[in-house]
């Protein structure tokens, strides 16, 4: 809502020395957000007067324009010659001109000059020109009584500041200027001047056409006001234009200015019918099927049994407090008026709203609740000045009032306070709800409170203790910090979390939290076969890219293109990256929609358990992806890329740190190669995979071959996560170390020859290590050598040769048992 | 020949003479002393203390001397060899203590050079913020709780008291999961968290839940349509604005600095009554900015608070629908904007840094904010 500070000053005495920015902090203060203060005139310097037009001559300059050369009176001896490209004035017209060396918004200074052929002694200026509009197609006409040689700005009122309100949507009354003087007003502690007190008995007061409100429920106030003999051409007086243009709105005729000037002013929307396109009488009705009607933006619209219509004779002439229809629209031969002011059902005007996708001044009003006693005055006020302005003849007025209940709200007096943990005097509350227009009766008890007619916001004892609470300040309530009872501290799956992020940050991957939108190409990107699971997505109804309305059901889309993103900003040599978060996992059964469940009390477990049977599943992962150098060259030697065991490294890292048992076994999946894929298991459950990206998914994702990457479910590793660690006693006696070099199968993994080994090795087996990886000649095509360190020891004696040798053979021949292993000589 | 006590050679030996014996440990100590390094000391001991030095050789003719004079030539030579093997001992501390400092001085390195064979990770700052305003509230008794990213409608907005149709659910664009009355979205805000708790426990409660949350705003310098709130909730018995102006201030305090505090200014939310949004006192200039225009401040345009979050008293309504008796509890709630804490604290002026993943943004960051 934008805010002419002359506007609100009409009706509200702001002291004169309060300047514009000290009336946004007050009503700041008072809970209103002003985002804005700007000047208008403020920036326009020297000679500006009104002046009028003598004499026009008119001629076609050489680029095919047309220009006039006017003689303009600005209050001189003699009348100054100006040029002027714009045709919108005629003789005998008043404009703002501005003379030789006065310096116009934007710093464009006026000089005299030679233009066609003539001296140009000045400028006669537009909307633009002067700073107050965007409108740059036409001069300024100004009123016919404007003082001709009178300083323009001071004259005409063009020097205004304009406060821009945020206005939120308990406060709808506060979209007029009539609410927020009336905030000022309390801010100030000053009266009140209410713009709506208008006497209801202007002209004839004969009813006018006959009206009917058939769904009482979505219209209660009906007002109307007839006018005839309306000159159509009549011009907008200079005042109620500026203030229109100050408040964002364009003038287009006397007719459509009032009813928004009036609106502005008051908050109560209003509409103008030409009522020479009207048929018999009004009836506000829902709209029946396959009802249709052509609305001011040229937009048929079908109309849905929900909607609520103003109707004539011939059909729907109007969506009620949303937008007028084309066919009884105000033209320039329309001589008689009908205004339409009435007070229509905010949920109705919402829904009404949202389903046609049109929100208008009108409707942005309706919604947030306009006052149900404004209609009949603002239809008064809006005939009384079309009348005085556009010279008609009040002819009739006709207002149903279906009755309305004032909501009254019973509070204790000490209610505020408790609210706020300050205590205020039970005067002070009286006088504060006093002051936002609730009538308050003090039984000595509590107090009875009715809400004013334009704050249907007021329903509930906190909404009064707000009330009291800001006008009484904020700033004034004091400080004490509560005390919590003890708290348990995080929980383990939080604490694990961070040690999650603090182990792989650790081993060098940067974390990054990417957006879950993918495209559906994605998944043919990363090779998932048609029938793959986790093609099954979430579909966003409104995605901000149509190109990606889906939710992850993997990490890997956001992880990939964000390593792309850094490789091609060319970040460094290399780079890893870590993301831990939720995937969406829909239903594999259609789920209906989710009961709307009461808010009136708590909704039973099962109707809880209804509701969140509708979500999908959303279990966090934990993915990495990494290219590039994973150790760096440097003077002491060549450095290593990233490869598939980094990827699988980076897991294990992180089920060590969480203390789970992992099992490796190769896999293959999309995205990775098949050959260096690794896939993950927790007590023999798959728990996800990791190794190199197949080379056709680097080259889709445009990343560097080799690329590698990782995804596991963390919610499973998490919940798998080992308890108390218990490390037994330490034992000192001398270590004995065995070296065995096996030859086995290429195919047979190395894990399981460790596993072999840690089995036939028993008790005195206190660690066992991998030390090197064979293959040649030596052991024969299609075998490989595995060297293991084995060190043993005892907790209470030292060993002999003969039991460290014993256990060593022992280790060999299960792993010759198991997995046919030969004893490298 | 020089068996004891028996006959004896009368003659005295010329070695033993005294000014022989001094010669010769003259000689072994210089010899010493000229020594420059642990191998011509070997050589000077070999010559003067070896087997065959002279004052070893004399030292064998000490026992043919007479009986009266075998004390004092005893007595000489040994004071001499004592007198060599001590000035042996001490060059040898001082030759070995000079070679191992020579030693030192060649394995010079150069220790500026760079070690940088692993390279670092870090953890996105707002992950660290998250987890650290999660410490300063659970250091006040709090706990963290959480909730899915994927919500249902009424735990949304219905039990926060915005009901269907109404405009305060269009002042946070919502991403609705298909279908459209699916009656599912992405949550607007980590409120939905507040009734999930209320629902589950009984007050007192005293909780923050920080998280992820998505609205439809377009990516540019200062929104992102995905974003992360804390948000905070207490509901025990006499809990006032009062409290929630404490807490607030101790949470700024412990985000921005001693002495920082924070400013209510009345707003709407449906969720509270009455609401108000937060603002922080500026914690670079402290409001000294203001009204001094020759020392402008960049961190809040000179108006001495910046802009925080949204806060209030619970409105009793989502009290109701949570089950919680409204006449024995009150509570307050509030919701912080981490990336906008991030960009604050941190002087970080381009949400696209925030959000694009680049490792040079996030790497400085380390592992703790």
């Amino acid at each position: 809502m934008r805010v002419p500070l002359s506007w609100l000053r009409e009706f509200v005495d702001i002291p004169l020395t309060e300047s514009a920015r000290d009336v946004a902090d007050a009503l700041v203060r008072a809970g209103l957000e002003v985002e804005t203060v700007e000047s208008f005139g403020a920036d326009v310097e020297g000679p500006v007067k009104v002046g009028k037009v003598l004499e026009i001559e008119e001629f076609e300059a050489n680029n095919g324009k047309t220009i006039r050369y006017c003689q303009v009176d600005v209050g001189e001896e003699r009348p100054r010659g100006i040029i002027c490209g714009a045709t919108n004035f005629a003789v005998g017209d008043k404009v703002v001109v501005t003379l030789p060396g006065a310096v116009l918004p934007g710093g464009f200074a006026i000089t005299a000059s030679k233009r066609y052929g003539h001296v140009s002694d000045g400028m006669i200026c537009s909307v633009k020109e002067l700073g107050v509009g965007e409108d740059h197609t036409g001069i300024l006409v100004v009123d016919d009584d404007a003082p001709v040689g009178a300083d323009a700005l001071d004259a005409l009122g063009l020097r205004d500041e304009v406060l821009d309100i945020a206005v939120t949507p308990d406060r709808g009354y506060c979209l007029s200027i009539r609410g927020v003087a009336r905030e000022a007003a309390t801010a100030y502690g000053v009266a009140f001047r209410d713009p709506a007190a208008f006497e209801l008995k202007s002209g004839s007061d004969s009813p006018t056409r006959p009206v009917t409100l058939a769904d009482p429920t979505a219209c209660d106030r009906f007002a109307l006001r007839a006018l005839e003999g309306f000159d159509p051409r009549a011009r907008t007086p200079l005042q109620i234009r500026l203030r229109l243009m100050l408040s964002g709105m364009r003038p287009v005729s006397l007719a459509v200015d009032v009813t928004n000037y009036v609106m502005l002013e008051l908050g109560q929307p209003l509409h103008a019918f030409d009522a020479g396109k009207l048929a018999g009488g009004i009836v506000v009705r829902r709209a029946k099927n396959g009802e249709r009607l052509e609305t001011l933006d040229h937009i048929v619209r079908d109309l849905d049994a929900e909607d609520l219509l103003i109707t004539d004779d011939s059909g729907a002439i109007s969506l009620a407090g949303t937008m007028g229809g084309l066919t009884t629209e105000i033209d320039d031969n329309s001589k008689d008026l009908l205004i339409e002011a009435a007070h229509f059902d905010a949920v109705a005007v919402a829904r009404m709203s949202r389903r046609h996708k049109l929100s208008s001044e009108a409707s942005r009003r309706f919604e947030r609740g306009v006052d149900p006693e404004l209609p009949p005055h603002a239809a008064a006020r809006a005939a009384a000045m079309l009348a005085e302005h556009g010279g008609g003849q009040l002819v009739g007025a006709t207002q149903v009032d279906l009755g309305r209940s004032p909501t009254t709200i019973t509070i204790s007096a000490d209610h505020p306070g408790r609210v706020a943990g300050v205590a205020y005097p039970r005067d002070v509350v009286v006088r504060r709800l006093t002051d936002v227009g609730c009538e308050v009766s003090d039984d000595g008890e509590r107090l009875r409170a009715t809400a004013p007619s334009w704050r249907p916001d007021l329903t509930d004892p906190n909404d009064l203790a707000e009330e009291v609470i800001r006008l009484e300040g904020y700033d004034n309530v004091p400080v004490v910090l509560p005390q919590a009872p003890v708290g348990r501290g995080l929980t383990q799956a939080q604490r694990l979390r961070r040690l999650v992020g603090r182990t792989l940050a650790d081993a060098g991957y940067v974390e990054a939290l990417t957006y879950p939108f993918v495209a559906p190409s994605v998944w043919g990107d990363l090779g998932f076969e048609p029938g793959d699971d986790r093609r099954r997505a979430l579909r966003l109804a409104n995605p901000l890219s149509d190109e990606e309305p889906l939710l992850r059901t993997t990490l890997l889309p956001g992880l990939l293109a964000t390593l792309r993103r850094n490789l091609s900003r060319g970040v460094g040599s290399g780079v890893a990256l870590f993301e831990a978060g939720p995937v969406f996992l829909p239903s594999h059964e259609p789920t209906p929609p989710p009961p709307r469940l009461p808010v009136d009390r708590r909704p039973t477990d099962d109707e809880i358990a209804a509701v969140l049977a509708a979500l999908p599943r959303q279990p966090s992962h934990l993915g990495v992806a990494l290219a590039g150098e994973r150790e760096r060259r440097g003077w002491w030697g060549a450095g290593r890329d990233a490869l598939w065991a980094d990827a699988i490294e980076a897991v294990r890292s992180v089920a060590t740190a969480l203390r789970v048992d992992l099992e490796v076994r190769a896999g293959a999946v999309s995205p990775w190669h098949p050959g260096r894929c690794a896939e993950f298991f927790v007590d023999g459950v798959s728990i996800g995979h990791a190794g190199e990206l197949h080379p056709r998914v680097c080259a889709s994702f445009d990343l560097p071959p080799r690329t590698c990457a990782a995804e596991v479910r963390l919610s499973e590793l998490l919940a798998h996560a080992g308890g108390l660690v218990e490390p037994g006693p330490v034992s000192t006696f001398p270590v004995a170390t065995q070296d065995v070099a096996l030859v086995v199968a290429e195919d047979v993994p190395a894990a399981d020859v460790e596993a072999a080994l840690r089995a036939g090795a028993g008790e005195l087996l206190e660690s066992l290590r991998l030390f090197d990886v064979y293959t040649g000649e030596q052991v024969g095509a299609g075998r490989r050598s595995l060297a293991y360190a084995l060190r043993f020891r005892a907790p209470d004696r030292t060993l002999t040769a003969e039991e460290a040798s014993a256990a060593r053979d022992a280790a060999v021949a299960e792993a010759t048992r198991r997995v046919n292993a030969v004893l490298r000589s | 020949m020089s068996a004891p006590n028996s006959d004896y050679d009368p003659v005295e030996v010329t070695p033993l003479h005294a000014d022989e014996v001094e010669r010769m440990r003259d000689e072994a100590l210089s010899a010493i002393a000229a020594s420059s390094d642990l191998e011509s000391l070997r050589a000077a001991r070999l010559a003067h203390a070896g087997d065959k030095s002279p004052l070893a050789l004399a030292n064998r003719e000490i026992g043919a001397l007479p009986p009266q004079a075998k004390a004092e030539a005893g007595r000489r030579v040994g004071q001499a060899r004592g007198a060599v093997n001590a000035a042996l001992a001490q060059r040898e501390v001082e030759l070995t203590a000079e070679r191992d400092a020579r030693i030192l001085v060649e394995e010079t390195v150069d220790v500026t050079l760079p070690w940088d064979r692993a390279p670092l990770g870090a953890r996105h700052p707002l992950t660290t913020l998250q987890e650290r305003i999660s410490d300063v509230f659970v250091a006040m008794g709090y706990e963290v709780a959480e909730g899915p990213e994927v919500e249902a409608e009424w735990l949304n907005f219905d039990a926060l008291n915005i009901p269907p149709d109404h405009p305060s659910r269009t002042m946070q664009d919502t991403f609705w999961v298909e279908s459209a009355d699916s009656g599912v979205v992405l949550r607007t805000q980590t409120s939905s968290v507040q009734i999930r708790t209320m629902l589950e426990r009984k007050p007192p409660i005293y909780i923050v839940c920080p998280g992820r949350t998505f609205r439809t705003d377009e990516l540019d310098a200062t929104h992102s349509p995905v974003f992360h709130q804390v948000e905070g909730l207490v509901v025990d018995e006499g809990i006032t604005l009062a409290h929630l102006k404490g807490t607030l201030d101790a949470f700024a305090t412990a985000m921005f600095g001693d002495g920082i505090v924070t400013r209510l200014r009345p707003s709407y939310f449906p969720f509270t009554e009455p609401s108000a949004e937060v603002d922080l006192e500026c914690f670079v200039c402290r409001g000294a900015s203001v009204g001094d225009p020759e020392n402008p401040c960049r961190t809040c345009s000179s108006e001495g608070w910046i802009e925080w979050g949204g806060c209030g008293v619970v409105n009793p309504r989502v009290l109701v629908a949570c089950g919680i008796d409204p006449e024995r509890y009150s509570g307050f709630a509030f919701g912080i904007g981490i990336e906008r804490t991030l960009m604050f604290r941190h002087n970080v002026v381009d949400m696209h840094d925030i959000v694009e993943g680049d490792v040079r943004f996030t790497l400085p960051f380390g592992t703790e904010v």
